[in-house]
């Protein structure tokens, strides 16, 4: 077992898991105005929010790292006005992976909104139900499968979290060393055994992550007809 | 009471036209609007119900403005007292029957006695458990007007309530919406294009084409002579199986007074239990 083993999978677990609640919190909203609203810039909103599944993950990394810096306007004020320092923080990566995987989450929960028939919301709103009310009652207990999904390819993809990280947070152990990281380190330092140590973990919570998803969604359905 | 006159454009099958419909409603009527799809029918309601925008008009309930493009007043559909029925019934599948209807009922008070009020009146009392994927269309239906009312509405929009069920479920549901009408006191637009089902429930029916209004009137009397059904079979506890013109069977309770066996011919009223 590598010496901060634990240190470094509970890092990336607590990252994972802060970065879905986040993008929980902000992908909600966000994907209601984009499924329901209607306005001339939607296809440059909904690219923006898509970019990051093209882009190379050192790309964001870099204009991430670029804006949190001192030199830029964004940065001079986070620093100086917020006191937020986040390169290479934990916080930093934080950020990097809420924006580098928007798109995991934006796209099950804007399919989800879409799913939902129109007639429910519409009902609702006959009944004197307000748009809150209709959301938190209506809309979203009837697209669990959507939230689950969002909730959980965001969570399975900040595991494998590596060029944001990277760009980002560096290689700090305990602060922003995360297990992919360390898989590539170790491999440098021609560490086979405790590179193998983290994959493997990779691999088999990837795994688990996945079959419980399919297990989740597939019971979901079915309880949803009785 | 319900007094309007609502524009829009309609995109229909013969190309572009407007919809430029002008109604008055008394209190307690039960108007019909029948018309070829696409005439404009779903829009009106839509329109009615605050669901979509008129492109000009105005809208009155009572002394109430809900739309009126001059002074530029518009009330979402949440402020204004009506109930809605959707084709697809548009039950909420997360929700119990007794949670749909506790959900529409909430807010003023003495909802909790109105809800078990209206289980009983169409009687849902045993499926209140039940989610609405669980239910048969007419069950489904039964629920659908039973929300409706639960918010206590003064005008009841119905958009093609029954289209979807068989005969005998759908003779029995328009007893159910006449007595409901009565009842609570409503006055109801109901969307139909069964003349039998016009000529037992409406006061008035309306005909649309294209968006205008064709003719209106008293609905044209139903087809001569009472709908008759043959017994096929006596039923344990009174009631008898009877077989409708159509073809389809319905229980019916046994007329008072009167014995019947297998073969005979009874003429049947619009309460088909």
């Amino acid at each position: 077992m590598p010496p901060d083993y634990w240190q470094t999978l509970q890092l990336t677990l607590v990252l994972a898991a802060s970065t879905t609640a986040l993008l929980l919190l902000l992908g909600v909203p966000l994907a209601y105005w984009l499924a329901y609203a209607r306005f001339r810039a939607k296809p440059l909103v909904e690219a923006v929010v898509s970019l990051p599944l093209v882009l190379p993950p050192t790309v964001i990394g870099f204009y991430l790292l670029l804006a949190f810096s001192d030199d830029t306007a964004l940065g001079h004020f986070l620093i100086n006005t917020l006191g937020l320092s986040l390169n290479f923080t934990f916080a930093g990566i934080l950020v990097g992976s809420v924006v580098y995987n928007l798109p995991f989450m934006m796209q099950p929960l804007q399919a989800g909104f879409q799913q939902v028939p129109r007639s429910l919301r519409e009902a609702a709103y006959t009944l004197g139900k307000s748009r809150g009310t209709t959301l938190w009652r209506v809309l979203l207990p009837n697209m669990r499968p959507a939230l689950l999904s969002g909730a959980v390819l965001t969570f399975a993809h900040t595991l494998g979290e590596f060029g944001v990280v990277l760009m980002i947070g560096g290689n700090l152990p305990g602060r922003t060393r995360v297990a992919s990281i360390a898989i590539y380190d170790e491999q440098q330092s021609l560490h086979y055994a405790q590179a193998n140590a983290y994959a493997l973990t990779l691999l088999g919570l990837a795994f688990g992550i996945l079959v419980g998803l399919f297990y989740l969604t597939k019971r979901d359905a079915t309880r949803r007809l009785f | 009471m319900l007094d309007f006159h609502l524009l829009k454009a309609l995109h229909t099958a013969a190309g572009p036209r407007t919809l430029d419909v002008r109604l008055a409603l008394a209190p307690g009527e039960l108007l019909a609007l029948s018309g070829p799809s696409g005439a404009g029918k779903t829009t009106l309601l839509r329109l009615l119900a605050g669901l979509d925008r008129p492109d000009g008009g105005f809208v009155r309930f009572g002394e109430h403005p809900w739309y009126d493009q001059q002074a530029r007043q518009w009330l979402p559909p949440q402020q204004r007292p009506l109930g809605f029925v959707f084709q697809d019934y548009a039950l909420f599948p997360n929700m119990t029957v007794r949670e749909n209807l506790a959900f529409a009922a909430a807010g003023p008070p003495g909802a909790g006695p109105l809800v078990a009020e209206l289980l009983e009146l169409l009687e849902l009392g045993a499926l209140a458990g039940r989610r609405p994927g669980a239910l048969s269309g007419g069950q489904q239906q039964r629920v659908a007007l039973a929300r409706a009312l639960a918010r206590r509405p003064r005008l009841l929009l119905l958009d093609e309530p029954l289209a979807a069920l068989d005969l005998p479920t759908r003779l029995r549901l328009q007893q159910v919406l006449a007595d409901v009408h009565q009842q609570f006191g409503l006055t109801t637009i109901l969307i139909s294009h069964d003349p039998a089902e016009i000529a037992r429930l409406a006061t008035r029916v309306v005909e649309l084409e294209l968006g205008q209004v064709r003719q209106q009137g008293p609905p044209p009397p139903a087809a001569p002579g009472p709908l008759l059904g043959r017994v096929v079979a006596v039923l344990p506890g009174g009631g008898l199986r009877v077989q409708l013109p159509g073809g389809a069977e319905a229980d019916v309770p046994a007329p008072p007074g009167r014995a019947c066996a297998p073969g005979d011919e009874l003429p049947l009223t619009v309460g088909v239990a």
